[in-house]
């Protein structure tokens, strides 16, 4: 008996660990076939010309050097998705209703994450501390920020959605929006009364903006040093430190299986002596929370934030949830990586293979374009079945 | 003092007045039955009970505390358990992970084990299920499961909704002689709502007949199976 709950608390914790692999591995091989196809495809085009005239280098060599910082980006980018997406997945999953207010309090983690760090830097904390040091206020500021972000998250639910559990579906959704503009502009207000100015930019410090070079490659004759940023490592580490975490609660706590009882079925839950309404409590705490870190790292990724900042991650992430499965985690680390994938190599090739016509700007129309199909064709995601559906 | 008592109790659904002036008692140790047509509010008694439905009047009392107003969750941590109508097993929750959340009150896993051990007693099949999703389990199975969930939480008084619905008459005969059984060794007091009134009757000492939200009849199941009205609108005959 001991033996089997110790193999399931092993396996709930490296089964994660494989989707992820598989996940990025499978994204990463069929984007970069797909784009080498592509390349070849357009060989002595005009776009190859062009590129032979300005930059000596043929299409399918462009493509090819590129790939692997490409990739790293996409996967980089993909878990941040990822961890917002959880946030918008886990609350459909309990309530059935979409959250639109979650890219606000991505944000919000993103800003306390960063003022917590401006302050260090005013106390003369940041510079010139050990390693070790930089770590461990980058640590605290994630962590602040979680914890904003999640306490904000089970104040919107208390306050805007708990009174309306009753109302019909589309009255939670346009609260949501609601509460999605008003805290908006309470980040604006807030910070321009303190501050001054709108917009953030997270201190330098400690070494995540040096790169480390992986591995040089002979790539189409050319020697690619492939090299990534230290803050691309963290963002990754945290995000599958996250995902791994989430996983092992949902599924091997027993707070995880109450959120999962809720979903399937909340007045049998409530039969069942589980507090309901705590349980969806808890469901915004950790989905903010996870909404609030990615809102941090995001800002150690971009440098620069604004009350905004939410608005292009968060309908990024819920493609990504919609693409997935919404309801379904791991359809979210999916649609995650799918689209952070996306993005990126729309970002680095659209605009040579345009001739400049489309640049790297119109990449977002990619993110959305699947949002429609998806809808259209798939509504259910990739991954089917839902979490939260009703028999 | 009646286990379980409730007092005039009036319940709405929206506009719909389902509930009009209940009042009966459950003592000790007793199986008592509530029967009556589709739309008779049987459901809506176990419902009001249990705090599904919040009572516009009258009062439950659970050991002579009031518990009406109370929330479900604190309903069933106060002993009342309850077996709802389309047995509510979580799809996607494993037969294992559905008996732990019957059990969710309660803290020391040693007893969890101890009382999913008991339940496997009952119901063998379950055991042998374990790990299968409760929506992949047949009709039968997926009742023993909502049964055996019930029973995880050892409650003082089982609310019992329409245990017989949909199952093959021999599945029928096995679920009522659990019913049986775990009254006379286990003494669990059980009020059952059943449309299988003769069933029902059989196996309770007691019964209550209700006829659009109002209590018509009641006594001691004998007699009430006796009845001519009864069994003319009831038991076929």
């Amino acid at each position: 008996m001991r033996r089997i709950y110790e193999s399931t608390v092993l396996r709930e914790l490296l089964r994660p660990l494989g989707q992820i692999a598989i996940f990025v591995t499978a994204t990463g091989a069929i984007f970069s076939v797909a784009m080498l196809l592509l390349a070849l495809l357009f060989r002595g085009s005009a776009a190859d010309r062009l590129l032979q005239e300005n930059n000596h280098i043929n299409i399918f060599a462009f493509t090819l050097t590129n790939l692997p910082q490409v990739l790293v980006d996409g996967v980089t980018l993909g878990f941040v998705y990822a961890a917002i997406a959880l946030g918008y997945t886990m609350v459909y999953g309990v309530l059935e209703f979409i959250n639109f207010a979650h890219s606000e309090i991505f944000a919000i983690g993103a800003f306390v994450g960063v003022e917590v760090l401006i302050a260090l830097e005013g106390a003369g904390q940041l510079s010139s501390i050990p390693i070790w040091l930089a770590y461990v206020f980058l640590a605290l500021a994630v962590i602040a920020g979680m914890a904003a972000a999640g306490g904000m998250a089970m104040l919107v639910e208390a306050t805007a959605y708990r009174p309306l559990r009753n109302a019909p579906r589309l009255v939670p959704l346009i609260s949501a929006i609601g509460v999605s503009f008003f805290l908006q502009d309470a980040i604006r207000f807030t910070e321009s009364i303190t501050t001054g100015q709108f917009h953030r930019i997270i201190p330098t410090f400690g070494n995540f903006d040096q790169r480390v070079s992986l591995v040089k490659l002979p790539l189409a004759g050319v020697v690619t040093d492939i090299n990534i940023q230290i803050k691309s490592i963290v963002v990754i580490a945290a995000a599958v430190l996250m995902l791994v975490g989430l996983n092992y609660l949902v599924n091997a706590t027993k707070v995880g299986k109450a959120i999962r009882a809720v979903a399937q079925d909340r007045p049998t839950a409530s039969l069942m002596g589980i507090n309901v309404n705590l349980i969806i409590s808890l469901t915004f705490l950790v989905g903010g929370a996870l909404g609030g870190a990615a809102g941090v790292l995001y800002a150690l990724k971009f440098t620069r934030i604004d009350p905004f900042v939410g608005f292009f991650p968060g309908i990024k992430a819920f493609t990504a949830a919609v693409l997935g499965g919404i309801g379904n985690l791991t359809g979210a680390l999916l649609g995650g990586i799918v689209l952070g994938m996306l993005e990126s190599f729309a970002g680095a090739y659209l605009s040579a293979f345009t001739m400049g016509a489309a640049g790297a700007e119109y990449k977002d129309i990619l993110a959305f374009a699947i949002l429609i199909l998806v809808l259209i064709f798939r509504p259910s995601g990739l991954l089917g079945e839902q979490v939260g559906q009703k028999a | 003092m009646a286990l379980l008592e409730l007092d005039n109790i009036h319940s709405y659904y929206g506009h719909i007045h389902a509930l009009k002036g209940i009042s009966l008692t459950v003592d000790e140790g007793e199986v008592v039955t509530l029967i009556g047509a589709n739309g008779a509010g049987k459901s809506t008694t176990l419902r009001t009970i249990s705090g599904l439905v919040r009572a516009r009047h009258g009062k439950v009392m659970l050991q002579g505390k009031d518990i009406t107003h109370m929330p479900p969750h604190e309903i069933v941590t106060a002993g009342v358990g309850h077996v709802p109508e389309g047995r509510g097993i979580f799809p996607r929750l494993t037969v294992r992970e559905n008996l732990e959340m019957g059990a969710f009150t309660i803290l020391d896993k040693a007893e969890i084990g101890r009382r999913m051990e008991r339940v496997f007693v009952l119901f063998p099949r379950l055991k042998e299920r374990i790990s299968q999703k409760g929506g992949t389990l047949s009709g039968g199975e997926q009742q023993m499961l909502a049964t055996a969930r019930g029973l995880m939480l050892k409650p003082h008084i089982l609310l019992m909704d329409e245990p017989s619905m949909g199952l093959a008459p021999v599945l029928v005969e096995a679920i009522f002689d659990v019913i049986k059984e775990l009254n006379s060794t286990e003494g669990t007091t059980i009020l059952l709502v059943e449309q299988n009134a003769l069933m029902a009757l059989k196996y309770s000492a007691r019964a209550y007949v209700l006829e659009t939200g109002s209590i018509v009849l009641s006594g001691p199941s004998a007699e009430i199976a006796q009845n001519p009205q009864v069994k003319k609108a009831y038991l076929g005959g």
